[in-house]
């Protein structure tokens, strides 16, 4: 019935047999392919568990309670970390202190207010080149603001570069979270004939808690680790300081001077500490999706 | 009866009562992990003619269908239990070569699912995996199933083009264009004119009357009318039982199963 | 301003539409402030940007008055004899980078498919979750792991590698160099251990938002699995794909503490990938401190200048990518 002719190289019938040579050829194609995937996965883990292997069998070593008490030594002689434990608490807890409300405030704009405007738009991409941006360039900018200008290194120099590297997760979680708000739950309360700062503030950031905490912590734990930009900025001090504007221990300038040095006892610090601060990183990050799984439940 | 259905010219010609059986299904049981999807089915699928499964949502219709290309084994956690003939072994043999299976078993879906790549690229794509040809060979194949899917006239111009600029209609011809250009054995259409404007299924449905002379198809479809239009053969299934397995012109004329009476007649009355 | 004024207006009758309005518009007058008070804050965003080229711009310009566009091509850094020149940097920078991806962006592909198409289902979100997790990882771990760890073990390893590998033609010159176990290539190689979890877990999370029902079209067709994800998945997320590469290129780019470990810190420029190197961000944090001289500290920040540059080249590459991939597929639309 069909008036259509068929070209003489159509099968007649399926060539989809399990020993048709193009098809063998394949076959042997996807499991190269496949076990070469299996290999990646493997590679990348070894990598990784070997790293954090090393991490916690050189870290436990020098763990102890001297960490938490003594200061850090001179060269050569046995030592804690408590006053660059303390000078990072310091540090990173001024840089989320100064972040969060200018992350929150902006990610507001760009989701509830400004949206499409111009200067949303150009507040996004500005944020993205932020949130690219290489820290150690943060440090750069933020020496030349504030250590050049008042000719001293100082923790709240480094509080500022870190807040400049918090700001635009703080921006981009909270933008994110306020948009996946459905358009109905605005327009019931606008429809209550509240103003827009209610609506915001009671019931879109509200439904998002949850993302704009996590997105707090995944910052936290984000320049917790940060080491670069603290550099140029609060420095190093080899005493207990609670002085923010003046040289302020933290734990990774000290994790890089010791790891650096040719002093035994000074690398071993180095191990504890960034055994800790990795605990610590990771523990922000856990609980960052514990408690996004549960405000989105 | 007060209900009535227009039977196609495909239901009113009388099913072959000789025709061969290409898929036997025997005692077939489904798993959706702990939940039973399908109890105890069997049915012999006739060679080139077109067997309509109908039936509610959730009645397992498309699951029936996802067991005879071996679908579900994309998923862990789904199993099949019984027998399925197909060709002399038993499909569900889990030493089954399943992507030989399934390029002797074609398949088309709920939605248009055109590859990211061209028009020419998709129908190349499949028949690529079994063939070495010729540019000028792969030409005529191309046209020869764009043609067979009644898609030539319209996308000739643009076979460069990405297969997602085409309507949704067209989308869907292309499937099945992609699908027939392998030369598969069997179609298995699910539910292939649910996301489409009527016209689109008009064509589809004529399509599918064209490639019954070269095809085995088994088409599941929430539609009656459109069972009763396209197939010889019509399966009513009910909580993942098959309940009534006859020709089309009977199911819907005569009912033997009080249920499939009131399913047909509660549609229609 | 036009809210206090219908405030005048609607105070004199008491009823109480008047008095709703009254509130209205006192809303109004809340709700600029509130306009006003959060775009404070984004022009906050923008001024840090502004002030962050500014002060690159003001701290570099002793060195691009006075050598101009010759400190992109001098490869001198001498800062004895006052001679800066950026070009060892940035080639140790574009090196390190290059070799991240070469390693990291096939694996993190592997890592992808494993994920998404082989894992079993029970590790599925446990070896997902480990992923992610180290990406968290700060990178100055990196740095200590490739000082203490791995750098002993490529100096046992290169003078076999250039033996071997070291014969070939043509390429044979990047398995050479002196076998110290730092250098170039080992910062490449920790720069991609590094980078290989953000792009495997981005490429991870694209290829799970590939709809079923199209991945089932393909191995309708009998397509192996191979076949599926290189053919249909990888086409299709092509543009997260990109996404998520150059993230990894951002990353590696401007990383500092993961290279300063292992680089070598030495100015040079060399197709060796085993001599010693230094990158952008290693030689500010090896020399910014210790810098003294007006024209060295100017060199320095210029090169901080050019890192930045190239980040956000990196950024605007991959958004330029991803509109023209959008734009091809909207006119085909």
């Amino acid at each position: 019935m069909s008036t259509r002719e068929a070209p003489s190289s159509i099968p007649t019938q399926s060539l989809a047999t399990p020993d048709n040579p193009i098809y063998r050829r394949r076959v042997w194609v996807n499991r190269f392919n496949l076990a070469v995937s299996i290999a990646a996965m493997a590679f990348g883990m070894v990598f990784l568990l070997w790293i954090l292997f090393t991490l916690a069998s050189k870290g436990l070593a020098a763990f102890g309670p001297a960490l938490f008490t003594q200061m850090t030594p001179p060269p050569g002689s046995d030592g804690g970390l408590a006053n660059a434990i303390f000078g990072s608490v310091m540090i990173v807890g001024a840089a989320i202190f100064i972040a969060t409300p200018i992350g929150i405030m902006a990610g507001i704009y760009l989701a509830e207010i400004g949206r499409e405007s111009a200067i949303a738009k150009v507040t996004r991409f500005v944020n993205d080149i932020l949130l690219s941006a290489p820290s150690i360039v943060i440090g750069l900018f933020v020496y030349a603001l504030i250590v050049a200008r008042f000719k001293q290194y100082s923790g709240w120099a480094g509080a500022v570069a870190l807040a400049i590297i918090a700001v635009p997760v703080v921006v981009r979680t909270t933008e994110t979270m306020l948009l996946l708000v459905p358009n109905s739950m605005r327009e019931a309360a606008i429809a209550l004939g509240a103003p827009q700062w209610r609506v915001v503030t009671m019931v879109t950031l509200r439904a998002v808690k949850g993302g704009v905490i996590t997105g707090v912590l995944l910052a936290l734990a984000r320049v917790s680790g940060e080491t670069a930009p603290l550099l140029f900025t609060s420095l190093n001090n080899q005493f207990w300081s609670t002085d923010m504007s003046a040289p302020m221990a933290n734990l990774p300038v000290v994790i890089f001077q010791f790891a650096m040095s040719p002093y035994e006892e000074w690398q071993r610090l180095a191990w504890a500490g960034a055994l800790l601060i990795t605990l610590v990183v990771l523990a922000l990050n856990i609980l960052a999706r514990t408690v996004f799984r549960q405000k989105n439940k | 009866m007060s209900f009535q259905v227009s039977l196609g010219d495909a239901a009113k010609e009388a099913p072959k009562t000789n025709a061969v059986t290409k898929i036997a299904i025997k005692n077939l049981n489904f798993f959706y992990g702990s939940f039973q999807g399908l109890r105890n089915i069997s049915m012999e699928i006739p060679e080139r003619q077109v067997t309509a499964y109908i039936g509610p949502s959730g009645c397992g219709k498309s699951t029936l269908l996802r067991t005879l290309n071996r679908m579900y084994s994309l998923y862990p956690g789904q199993r099949a239990e019984g027998e399925i003939i197909f060709n002399g072994a038993n499909v569900l043999d889990p030493k089954q070569d399943l992507n030989a299976l399934r390029g002797q078993i074609g398949m088309v879906f709920q939605k248009p699912t055109p590859f990211p790549m061209s028009i020419y690229d998709n129908i190349a794509f499949g028949v690529k995996l079994y063939e070495k040809l010729s540019k000028s060979d792969m030409d005529d194949r191309v046209e020869w199933a764009l043609k067979k899917a009644a898609l030539w006239g319209e996308v000739k111009d643009k076979l460069s083009q990405s297969g997602l600029s085409l309507s949704g209609g067209q989308q869907q011809r292309l499937c099945i264009a992609r699908g027939i250009a392998v030369k598969p054995e069997v179609l298995l259409l699910d539910e292939p004119t649910s996301a489409l404007d009527p016209i689109s299924t008009a064509r589809i449905e004529e399509l599918i009357s064209e490639l019954r002379d070269d095809y085995t198809i088994v088409i599941v479809t929430h539609n009656m009318q459109q069972a009763a239009r396209v197939s010889q053969h019509t399966a009513y299934m009910y909580l993942g039982e098959l309940i009534e397995f006859t020709p089309t012109a009977e199911i819907f004329v005569k009912p033997k199963d009080k249920r499939t009476e009131d399913y047909i007649t509660g549609r229609f009355g | 301003m036009t809210g206090l004024s219908t405030t005048h207006e609607a105070t004199s009758p008491t009823t109480i539409a008047a008095k709703k309005s009254a509130s209205a518009s006192s809303f109004a007058f809340q709700d600029a402030l509130f306009h006003r008070s959060t775009q404070f804050f984004a022009l906050l965003v923008l001024a840090t940007l502004a002030g962050i080229i500014a002060s690159l711009f003001i701290g570099s310009w002793l060195t691009l008055t006075q050598s101009g566009p010759r400190f992109f091509v001098t490869d001198v850094w001498d800062p004895v004899r006052n001679l800066y020149g950026g070009m060892a940097p940035l080639w140790g920078t574009l090196i390190t980078a290059t070799i991240a991806l070469v390693i990291g962006v096939p694996v993190s592909f592997g890592i992808a498919i494993f994920l998404t198409e082989m894992c079993p289902p029970v590790l599925k979100r446990p070896l997902g979750t480990a992923v992610e997790l180290l990406a968290a990882i700060p990178s100055i771990i990196y740095g200590m792991w490739g000082l203490f760890i791995l750098s002993p073990i490529l100096a046992e390893l290169q003078p076999s590698i250039s033996a071997t590998l070291g014969k070939l033609p043509i390429i044979g010159t990047i398995f050479q160099g002196p076998p110290m176990g730092i250098g170039v290539f080992t910062a490449g190689l920790i720069l991609s251990i590094m980078v290989i979890p953000f792009i495997a877990s981005v490429m991870r999370d694209v290829f799970e938002t590939t709809p079923p029902i199209l991945k089932e079209s393909a191995y309708g067709l009998g397509a192996t699995t191979w076949e599926v994800m290189w053919n249909v998945v990888l086409p299709y997320t092509k543009a997260g794909v990109i996404g998520g590469i150059m993230l990894g290129l951002g990353r590696a780019l401007g990383e500092t503490m993961a290279v300063t470990f292992v680089i070598g810190n030495a100015y040079n420029i060399s197709l060796q990938l085993f001599d010693a190197g230094n990158s952008i961000a290693s030689s500010l944090a090896n020399e910014f401190n210790e810098a003294s001289d007006p024209n060295h500290l100017s060199a320095l920040i210029t090169l901080g200048l050019m890192l930045f540059f190239l980040s956000f080249l990196v950024l605007a590459l991959s958004r330029w990518m991803l509109t023209s991939l959008s734009k091809k597929e909207g006119s085909r639309t």
